[in-house]
């Protein structure tokens, strides 16, 4: 399959109280196989679904937040961090983790798949990519 | 156009599966093509033979059923959302001791990989339910 597009993922959701979250983290790791290129997107709740030390013991669901850190090793390393929905919830950069993912053209060098947009960057990757999928 | 189907809601509740049957009966007969409905989340139940809907209500199961048999539709329902939810064929059913298969004629369960697939090879993916 030679065909390469670009799949962008919006995550819009909070990690628990619904399955989207997890929904979307399989699709991403499943589809990383095909390499195409892929972007995620975090808007609205699905901020939180980045954010460091969650804790799930409580709410008997499993604590899936640790894979993202693995989505560098699939080469999914455009993550995209909508500021306003940041903003909105009294949140920045600091409470998420803080993804990377090591740069096969610059000698393996260790950088960082964090990006925050504004609004107007977030309707240009919705409108860049091929296929949208919205979780 | 060649279009893939994602439908994530299952039959009744919501009417995204009956708006997703509708689009891709139109989208035939306006002479489109469909590479794949995916069924995922919760539209899993979509598949399921052992709905039976009052007879003056429409059976959305059997409206995908006979789409598919006329128009030779490939109808996927995801393995793992299938599971948890207990849509079943005959090899499932067996590797889980359960009693019998349920899913619907023309249905058949594969993986995520199926939906990758799907929106890499059709001009557009529509998705339909939350």
């Amino acid at each position: 399959m030679s065909t390469t597009k670009k799949f962008t993922y919006i995550n819009r959701k909070a990690p628990y109280g619904s399955v989207y979250a997890l929904e979307s983290l399989e699709v991403v790791l499943i589809g990383a196989a095909f390499e195409q290129e892929v972007q995620l997107v975090f808007v609205d709740d699905g901020v939180y679904q980045l954010t460091k030390g969650q804790e799930t013991d409580g709410i008997g669901m499993k604590n899936f937040s640790k894979t993202y850190a693995a989505l560098g090793d699939y080469d999914v390393n455009q993550i995209y961090v909508c500021e306003q929905s940041l903003a909105d919830r009294g949140l920045t950069l600091d409470d998420l983790q803080a993804l990377t993912y090591e740069d096969e053209d610059d000698d393996w060098a260790e950088k960082s798949s964090m990006n925050l947009v504004n609004r107007e960057q977030l309707s240009d990757l919705i409108s860049d990519a091929d296929v949208l999928l919205n979780f | 156009m060649k279009f893939a189907i994602q439908i994530n809601e299952g039959p009744f509740t919501h009417q995204a599966a009956d708006t997703a049957y509708q689009f891709t009966k139109a989208a035939i007969e306006n002479g489109h093509d469909i590479f794949r409905v995916f069924f995922y989340h919760d539209g899993v139940n979509n598949g399921t033979m052992y709905g039976v809907p009052p007879v003056d209500d429409r059976n959305v199961q059997a409206l995908w059923s006979d789409l598919a048999e006329k128009h030779d539709l490939d109808l996927v329902v995801c393995v793992a959302a299938a599971q948890r939810r207990g849509i079943m064929d005959e090899d499932e059913a067996k590797r889980h001791g359960k009693g019998a298969a349920n899913i619907a004629p023309k249905f058949r369960i594969s993986g995520l990989g199926q939906l990758i697939e799907a929106g890499i090879q059709a001009d557009r993916l529509m998705v339909f339910g939350d």
